[in-house]
């Protein structure tokens, strides 16, 4: 699904994110990755949606190679991932419903055909009755179980999450990691950016650990 | 490819006819837009207001050019002209002159002014009282004024000149018609300034309302960057700004002409009296339909011309980090 190689990242001031960092994601599964801050975890998602284009190699996101993804097509690139962030990233101008609604609006399903498939998503997240409530009212918990919802409110097949429990504690941290992992039983490939090791150790998924934009060590419990 | 598989993963959902999406999803967000402007009531109202009198100001003076033009068009049709005698022509002779061409059925009334009464005018008006009296005789000729009658079109009134001005007794014609020709030159200058100074307040009006979706732009750049970010497209995240353009566009064009007409509902009055004193019929012309639509016509293309201008050049910019 994801396979990364020889991907460098070098900022303008000359200071490597990633440093000919070669990995890859098979479908279906499940993988962490961590690392102290400042080691290119977030850099690795910013070139995965695009965000950013790497110094050097090929990232390729279900076979398609994205340097060839022209400026123009992003968007319609962006569409078929779902993005979890730390911030939560909401509109809070608006209610939870319009919220997770808007990845459908932008794809072109209409208001009533999208109302359906937002309240699957926020039932998956367990928020349904929170619909009209604006993000702001909301707990931490609750705000980023929104970003959910609307994350995976289209159904992609790839979910990225950067640190998605790192304003949570370690409890609404079990249950967004017990959602993404019912998400992963029903066959979406999910890339997670996390430096919570104690609790990933727990969900028994492959870890892969960055140092200064190399690849330090990977765990998989499978093997 | 990455359209099909975002089609892929929509297909579960029936969705309607692509048109018919783009026009709910427009539809919605104009909507969208219009409850925004609302929700900071003074700010754009402020904004309409400034587009409303920058509007209303050439279609205003306009309107004066055009009822100044009107009325002065009614004033070609009943000229009055002066018929000079020749010096030898006696007072008796002018009397009997003036009583025959009043009898005409193309001339109204015939007045004769003597070179006496003449001179006595002249003298009063002029000052040079004194020095007229120097002179051994009267130099002014008796004088008709003549008024044809209305139902004169212009040739027959051009005819009607020439056939006076035949008569043997009479030295010269002339026609009042020249300070009508100044004033309809100058209503053409009128004309042109009013093209100019239409063309730079529209200039203003780009300027005002470009700056107002900057400001919004920024504003709302968060929200802009995060949409982008779940795969909104440049005109996806354009569309909420150009209809935000539209509205003020359309607004205050409407306003515009409620500021017009409430204006020329104050001149009512006025304009009715002084056509009183003046004894016509001087009607106020007022906008009409097609004039109506052009100035509205004019706000939303400002409007959406200014909103697609900086919404364009600023969503390139704002790209998520």
């Amino acid at each position: 699904m994801i396979r990364l190689e020889n991907v460098t990242k070098r900022y303008p001031g000359g200071q490597e994110a990633l440093s000919g960092l070669d990995l890859s994601v098979d479908k279906g599964e499940m993988v962490f990755i961590t690392g102290h801050s400042g080691a290119g975890k977030s850099t690795l998602l910013r070139l995965i949606a695009l965000i950013e284009r790497p110094t050097g190699g090929q990232v390729i996101v279900d076979n398609q190679n994205t340097s060839r993804v022209k400026r123009r097509k992003i968007p319609a690139y962006r569409r078929q991932m779902g993005m979890v962030f730390q911030d939560h990233k909401l509109l809070y101008d608006r209610p939870v419903f319009d919220n997770v609604a808007l990845p459908l609006i932008i794809a072109g399903v209409s208001r009533r055909d999208a109302g359906r498939r937002v309240r699957a998503a926020l039932d998956q997240v367990s928020l349904l009755h929170k619909e009209k409530r604006s993000p702001e009212t909301l707990s931490a918990g609750e705000q980023q179980r929104v970003g959910i919802a609307r994350a995976i409110v289209t159904r992609p097949k790839l979910l990225i999450a950067d640190e998605p429990t790192g304003n949570l504690d370690p409890e609404l941290s079990l249950e967004v990691m017990r959602i993404f992992r019912r998400f992963n039983e029903v066959g979406v490939t999910l890339l997670i950016a996390s430096h919570d090791i104690s609790l990933i150790d727990r969900l028994g998924c492959r870890r892969i650990a960055l140092e200064e934009g190399r690849l330090q060590q990977e765990i998989d419990p499978w093997q | 490819m990455a359209m099909t598989r975002n089609a892929d993963a929509v297909a579960p959902v029936r969705s309607s006819g692509p048109v018919s999406i783009w026009v709910t999803g427009h539809a919605s967000t104009a909507i969208g837009s219009l409850g925004r402007l609302a929700r900071q009531p003074f700010a754009s109202l402020m904004i309409i207001l400034v587009i409303a009198v920058t509007l209303a100001l050439p279609a205003a003076i306009n309107l004066v050019v055009k009822n100044a033009s009107s009325v002065s068009d009614s004033w070609d049709n009943a000229l009055d002209f002066s018929v000079f005698l020749k010096r030898q022509v006696s007072l008796s002779e002018a009397e009997a002159l003036a009583r025959l061409i009043g009898q005409r059925a193309d001339i109204e009334t015939v007045e004769l002014i003597s070179a006496e009464d003449a001179l006595a005018e002249f003298k009063r008006q002029s000052g040079f009282a004194e020095a007229l009296d120097q002179l051994p005789d009267n130099p002014l000729p008796h004088t008709l004024l003549v008024r044809p009658s209305v139902g004169n079109t212009s040739a027959s009134l051009i005819l009607l000149q020439e056939e006076i001005g035949n008569l043997p007794e009479s030295d010269f014609v002339q026609v009042d018609t020249e300070w009508v020709q100044r004033f309809h030159a100058i209503l053409d200058i009128v004309r042109q300034a009013i093209s100019i100074g239409a063309a730079l307040l529209a200039v203003a009006i780009v300027v005002i309302i470009a700056n107002t979706i900057r400001l919004d732009i920024e504003n709302r750049r968060e929200e802009i960057e995060v949409t982008k970010l779940i795969g909104a497209t440049n005109a996806f995240v354009r569309r909420p700004f150009l209809w935000t353009g539209f509205w003020y566009g359309l607004l205050g064009g409407l306003t515009a002409l409620a500021l017009v007409h409430y204006g020329l509902f104050m001149l009512e009055g006025p304009v009715a009296k002084l056509s009183g004193l003046y004894q016509s019929n001087i009607a106020v012309v007022s906008l009409d339909l097609r004039e109506g639509a052009v100035i509205i016509g004019i706000g939303v293309f400002l409007g959406l011309f200014a909103s697609w201008f900086t919404a364009a050049r600023h969503m390139r910019r704002i790209e998520p980090r």
